[in-house]
């Protein structure tokens, strides 16, 4: 096992580490930059909790290689999360009452988040087949799948 | 806004929960965001055995390795503990003997996670095998090695029921029709998202610090006060952000216990994080049950008597099992009337991971027999289900043969408004093939009137305010908001009372340093009794205010009405002083203004034996219809939608009273359709969530909430549980859905497509026709 270094960014921030080449990413987010909006659930995933945007596109951190970020952009919900107010992606996820527990929110938002950037509008079958990757065991997802839906003015089911 | 029918400012409206923005932005901070200076890491070695006798556990080589501060086994903290004090069986480590696959052997604290596992490698355990008891029914009689010594009559039973109320022979001798049933339903687990964890830190001053993942901060306190010996003074225990916990996090569990010994060991502050394979084995999920149920009625449908046994399988320890051996009998009563009542339930060690208490616990399993039996039972007489249940409805203001009173009940408007908003009369039996539309119906508790607690006479609930010259109000109460929304139902009682803005209220941190005791978040109990202590507290804080405004205004008190943020006249409203007025003339004689109110339960029940278990100061009632399609050639099904009609009282936060219900039907169906702890002997197959899969969000159905209750006579502000209730009728709706929608019964849970096909074919190779097959 060996240490080399690492170039990257976190949340537009140049980080520059020395890592060992089997640290995970999740394990440089948390222990070393202590970024701990980003959470660990299961270690193996299968949950979603620690997903993080690489690349803009939503990514288990536990699953991936701190290595695997050099030279790329790493977004975690911090850096989704503006210096004063939220994310209208949060915004919506607090008004619909999409966050119980909130364990798996930040995953949640980060995944939504991307998807809203590609897909403005989605339809209901379109948000759950997005955020399908990501589990949460409170809400049923229904609170979750209304908050994404209404970010852009979304259409309730049935409409 | 206040209207006529929501007198109310606040309560009753679609309150946000106040930590919302915090979790959305990652900010909550759960125990595994919490460090410490130098922490240490805590690990643990389990069992490879299901059952065995420890001859020596060799630590020598792990205790020397460069990193590890301190090894620890059983021998060091034998004081047995468990959940309820007349079944403390537990130990922290396993001392003398192993019970299951999992059980903790010995703990490591080291400098870094690689040096703590190294060290579990390096201990070496010598054994001697045991006979490992897998099968309930094996553990019934008298076995070669019980599991426990407590094993009655040289079984593996824990807990034996035996009750009997009325005559039930006597009314099966009468009865028109009668139907059995047995349904068989493997074990689930909570899986909630947060793993367990627990950081400990011993201080020189002789006191011990705990922040753990708990539901219950106060049962956690004195399983560590017992085990390791020190006073509760002397013990602080902290709950930061809980991520989820339906049950599992109610026991206080061998690894908080551990983390904190370790931390005395050591003079460090120690983390354990399980993984998720250890919070599979650490389990305490819903008990494997096998129900056998009769069921008597008359010609027109009049429930005679229910004739129930169980044989429950336990695991390794007896955790709530004693209250799970009678829960899965008395919450058979209501929501109907049934004047004779006989049941035998048996709950059995067994070599597997221990079972305890889940979101219903007790009374899923058994609702699920009877809601099926009952379908069974209408079919027979020809009857529309919904007219069965409306004949048999227990009325508000009655009592059960089991002597539970029953107060407000709304369960024929529950009814009601499940049977028009489905359009079931239009659909049931006349849907095509493969299409189909059940009834399911519910009844929990609304708290346990028998608290687990030092006396029974301390009150259940203790609620704090702090109100200081800043105009915030700090409230103070050990209960444990694990998601569920409480710290956002206190504060908005509090700001309904004293009409001030619902951010001036602040819930402070579980700290059992200042915290009031309340029992936690288990049995339903949070919003009912912790929502009168508040509003107690609050009603005296206002008194305080009240008695300044009047210093001020020169009104008699009770003349004074609370509009927001302002104290006026009622019959001159140009007359009357703003909150912070009021409070800062109050502060002139006393400084800060301090309040506190408290809720007992009323005294109710029978004097028969286990007479307590189940009483409650209030019941929720639930109607629920799905729809459901069948792919009959392949088995597969969905649950297309649910109308949900439940009884919660006022509803006093819809949203979070809706998404109540939405993750409790998300939860019963995980049950329903594909949850189970599988094993092969006593080694449990799929301790993953990749294996074992609770349901995605193209499984979960459009959620129609359908809130009819009224007001409850003894809730805060006529509010009953909205917690655990509306799990238990999604179950059995579903399963009365496929039998309109393919003409089979099913009583094994989980329904898995293969059994929804083999039941098919079964019918098909009968001869049997459904819906014009």
């Amino acid at each position: 096992m060996t240490s080399r270094p690492l170039r990257t960014r976190v949340n537009g921030t140049a980080v520059e580490r020395t890592v060992p080449d089997e640290r995970i990413l999740l394990d440089l987010l948390r222990e070393d930059l202590r970024l701990t909006g980003t959470k660990r659930g299961c270690d193996l995933g299968t949950c979603g909790c620690c997903t993080v945007l690489l690349d803009g596109r939503p990514t288990l951190s536990c699953l991936t290689l701190a290595r695997s970020a050099e030279g790329r952009e790493v977004t975690t919900i911090e850096g989704v999360t503006p210096a004063e107010g939220l994310h209208p992606v949060q915004r919506s996820f607090v008004e619909h009452g999409a966050t119980q527990c909130g364990f798996c929110t930040p995953g949640f938002v980060l995944t939504s988040v991307a998807l809203l950037r590609d897909h403005p509008h989605p339809d209901r079958e379109e948000v759950a087949r997005a955020i399908s990757g990501n589990l949460c065991r409170c809400t049923g997802y229904t609170k979750i799948i209304e908050a994404v839906l209404a970010v852009n003015g979304g259409k309730p089911r049935g409409d | 806004m206040a209207t006529e029918a929501n007198p109310y400012r606040l309560l009753g409206t679609r309150i946000p929960y106040v930590e919302g923005p915090l979790k959305v932005s990652g900010r909550a901070e759960y125990t595994d965001d919490l460090t410490r200076p130098n922490l240490l890491v805590g690990r643990l070695l389990r069992s490879p055995w299901p059952h065995a006798r420890i001859r020596s556990i060799d630590v020598s080589a792990a205790r020397t390795m460069p990193g590890v501060a301190a090894v620890l086994t059983g021998e060091k903290y034998p004081t047995t503990f468990g959940v309820l004090p007349i079944t403390h069986d537990e130990t922290a480590l396993a001392v003398g003997k192993t019970r299951y696959i999992g059980d903790i052997l010995a703990a490591v604290a080291a400098s870094d996670e690689l040096t703590a596992e190294r060290a579990l490698e390096a201990i070496r355990v010598d054994a001697e095998v045991l006979p490992e008891y897998s099968d309930p029914h094996v553990g019934l009689g008298a076995v070669e090695e019980p599991i426990h010594s407590r094993g009655l009559n040289g079984s593996n039973i824990q807990k034996e029921v035996i009750q009997h109320f009325g005559d039930v022979d006597a009314a099966f001798a009468e009865a028109a029709h009668t139907v059995r049933v047995r349904g068989n339903f493997a074990g689930v687990t909570h899986a909630f998202t947060e793993p367990l964890v627990t950081m400990a830190e011993a201080t020189p001053d002789g006191r011990l610090t705990v922040w753990s993942a708990t539901q219950v901060p106060h049962y956690l306190h004195r399983a560590l006060s017992e085990v390791l010996g020190i006073p509760l003074h002397r013990i602080r225990v902290l709950k930061p952000e809980v991520g989820g916990g339906f049950g599992g996090k109610s026991d206080p569990l061998p690894h908080e216990i551990v983390c904190a010994a370790l931390a005395f060991e050591t003079g460090r502050p120690v983390k354990m994080l399980l993984d998720r394979e250890d919070v599979f084995l650490t389990n305490h999920g819903r008990h494997p049950t096998q129900n056998d149920l009769r069921v008597a009625a008359d010609a027109e449908g009049h429930l005679l008597a229910y004739d129930l046994s169980a044989v429950i399988d336990g695991g390794a320890w007896s955790s709530f099992g004693t209250v799970t051996t009678y829960y899965n009998g008395v919450l058979a009563m209501g929501p109907y009337r049934v004047p004779n009542f006989r049941y035998h339930g048996r709950r059995v060690y067994t070599t597997k991971p221990p079972s305890g208490a889940m979101r219903a616990h007790g009374g899923t399993n058994v609702r699920y027999t009877i809601e099926t039996a009952l379908d069974e039972l209408a079919e027979k007489l020809q009857m529309n289900p919904f007219e069965l249940r409306n004949l048999n409805a227990l009325p508000p203001n009655s009592t059960t043969i089991t002597q539970f009173r029953i107060t407000s009940t709304s369960f024929l408007a529950c009814l009601k408004a499940a049977r028009e908003r489905s359009g079931f009369d239009a659909k049931f039996r006349k849907l095509p093939y493969g299409r189909g539309i059940g009834l399911g119906c519910g009844f929990y508790i609304s708290g346990s009137n028998s608290p687990i607690h030092f006396t029974p006479k301390m009150p259940q609930c203790t609620v704090h305010l702090k109100a200081d010259m800043d105009g915030g109000i700090a409230v103070h109460c050990m209960q444990a908001d694990i998601g569920q929304g409480s710290n956002t139902l206190l504060a908005a009682i509090v700001a309904e009372v004293l009409g001030v803005q619902l951010d001036r209220v602040h819930v402070v941190p579980v700290d059992s340093d200042v915290s009031p005791v309340d029992i936690g978040s288990y049995s339903s109990r949070v919003t009912f009794m912790m929502g009168n202590a508040a509003r107690q507290a609050s009603e005296r804080l206002l008194a305080l205010l009240l008695a300044a405004a009047h210093e001020l205004t020169g009104y008699p008190a009770k003349q004074l009405r609370v509009r927001e943020e302002r104290y006026e006249v009622a019959h001159r409203p140009d007359v009357g002083v703003s909150y912070l007025e009021a409070l800062h003339k109050a502060m002139e004689h006393s400084g800060a203004l301090q309040a506190s109110g408290a809720y007992t339960s009323p005294p109710m029940g029978g004097t028969h034996k286990g007479a307590r278990a189940g009483t409650a100061p209030a019941y929720s009632f639930a109607a629920y219809v799905a729809e459901a399609s069948v792919d009959p050639e392949t088995g597969f099904f969905a649950v297309e939608k649910v109308w949900a009609a439940f009884d919660c009282g006022r509803p006093l936060n819809r949203l979070a009273v809706e998404g109540q219900i939405e993750g409790s039907i998300h939860m019963g169906l995980g049950q329903f359709m594909g949850e189970s702890m599988n094993y092969r002997g006593s080694r449990l197959l799929n301790p993953s969530l990749l294996e074992y899969k609770i349901p995605t969000p193209q499984q979960m159905p459009e959620v129609e909430v359908l809130l009819v209750g009224a007001d409850d006579p003894e809730g805060p502000f006529g509010a009953k549980e909205a917690g655990e209730g509306p799990l238990v009728a999604i179950l059995p709706a579903v399963g009365n859905a496929l039998y309109d929608a393919v003409g089979v019964r099913f009583y094994d849970l989980p329904v898995t497509p293969d059994k929804v096909w083999r039941g098919i074919e079964r019918l098909r190779a009968d001869g049997k026709r459904w819906k014009g097959t």
